[in-house]
């Protein structure tokens, strides 16, 4: 009994709980300060650079990857690809907790939490694309919690309750795969109304296609890094099923990244080609847009290939960091380092410590979410009650 | 050195020229990457 005692307290006083509580600790701080004092108090924002990295990270970064969700239950459900199976639930949580923190991160951007259903029930701005945004995201945030909550219902014994949603799984499937392509593109088509502050190698009326297409490279990259990070930290909590799919399912879907990646490197070149901006290629722009061109899509697509032919799980895994990399760089780039590109450097966008501090307590809080949820609910494993009832 | 359009005419037959090459090009492109992308699959 003193063993167990001893274990759980080693356990409670981990380091991953120590960084935990002090991320938590500050962050809930920054959160009084943003919540009482206003933007000022907390961010470098301004008239010239209304939004920053609570924008381009938390909101656009989220929102593509946590793409997995409707790529791998699409994969699974729409196209009956079943060897992929073990990577629904995982996906589907990540998900899922990713849309709901994107939810969160806006609170503090936007302010006045208690206005949030305003847009949709009290003053619809029904011409702007953002209404679109918000109504996909709200309504797909709970279909993802449908999808969810299965797991949850297995945990808490609801078995009538879990068998009739699990029946709805191909609608819900099929709201997710429409709701998303809406939204994803979405993001991209508000940057359609700036044409003149964004730079013209990023600026494109595809723009929409190229957010929705680099969805798809976040969602399939994010369930490899993902189930990467889960079968180094919670391997013990897989079930066999889990483990013998693994392989394939880096493999299966390190060939689908590879090739969205190259397709998307050709509609990135045909786009430069269409608006004629080669001679910006030139330019300081032009070389940091081909730092991302050819270092985070060119690369990983070739990588990704490369590892499918050896079939190197290793290197597809290493290269899906390179990957999520790649999408992170390029929302930044339109959302920051390539908006406003004419001001002058003096009025440029830095953000403030406290605006990466509450970025990183919001991922802190998706970690310990996730972490309190597969080591409780069956994400990782099938329920023994459930047992090949897919 | 970047050619010089004094006409809308110009300007769109050059870049529609240069783009249709292109897609044709990814095309071919696209289909020879699947065969890399595939050639060692069993079956």
């Amino acid at each position: 009994m003193a063993q167990v005692t001893t274990a759980e307290r080693k356990s409670i006083f981990s380091l991953f709980n120590l960084i935990a509580l002090i991320v938590l600790g500050v962050g809930v701080y920054i959160t009084y300060l943003r919540f009482t004092g206003g933007l000022a108090a907390v961010t470098n924002l301004s008239d010239y650079n209304p939004w920053g990295i609570w924008i381009s990270f938390d909101l656009l970064c989220g929102v593509a990857l946590a793409a997995g969700g409707y790529v791998t239950s699409s994969a699974v459900y729409l196209f009956g690809m079943k060897k992929y199976h073990s990577a629904v639930r995982p996906a589907i949580l990540t998900g899922f907790l990713g849309y709901a923190l994107v939810v969160l991160a806006l609170q503090y951007d936007v302010g006045r939490p208690w206005r949030l259903p305003y847009p949709l029930f009290v003053q619809q701005g029904t011409t702007s694309v953002l209404f679109e945004v918000g109504l996909c995201v709200a309504t797909y945030l709970t279909v993802l919690f449908v999808e969810f909550s299965p797991a949850a219902m297995e945990w808490l014994g609801l078995k009538r309750a879990r068998n009739l949603v699990v029946k709805l799984t191909i609608l819900l499937t099929i709201f997710g795969v429409v709701l998303s392509t809406m939204h994803q593109s979405s993001l991209g088509a508000l940057f359609l109304i700036v044409p003149s502050k964004l730079h013209p190698l990023w600026y494109s009326s595809y723009i929409p296609i190229y957010f929705f297409v680099t969805s798809i490279i976040a969602g399939l990259s994010m369930v490899i890094f993902e189930s990467t990070l889960s079968h180094r930290f919670f391997a013990f909590k897989m079930d066999e099923t889990h483990l013998k799919e693994a392989n394939g399912v880096t493999l299966g879907f390190g060939k689908a990244a590879s090739y969205v990646l190259a397709g998307y490197f050709a509609i990135k070149v045909l786009g430069i080609s269409s608006g004629n901006q080669w001679h910006y290629l030139k330019t300081g722009y032009g070389t940091w847009y081909l730092v991302e061109l050819l270092g985070f899509v060119a690369l990983p697509s070739l990588l990704y290939a490369i590892g499918v032919r050896v079939k190197s799980p290793t290197l597809i895994k290493w290269t899906s960091v390179l990957a999520v990399m790649g999408v992170i760089l390029n929302r930044f780039n339109v959302c920051l380092i390539a908006f406003n590109w004419q001001l002058p450097a003096s009025e440029r966008y830095f953000p403030h410590w406290m605006e990466i501090g509450i970025s990183v307590f919001i991922v802190m809080i998706g970690l310990v979410l996730y972490r309190f949820i597969v080591t409780r609910m069956p994400i990782l494993y099938e329920h023994p009650d459930y047992k090949d009832a897919h | 050195m970047d050619p010089i359009f004094y006409t809308l005419q110009d300007f769109m037959t050059h870049t529609e020229s240069v783009t249709y090459l292109l897609v044709i090009a990814t095309l071919i492109g696209m289909t020879l990457f699947w065969w890399f992308l595939t050639g060692k699959d069993e079956d």
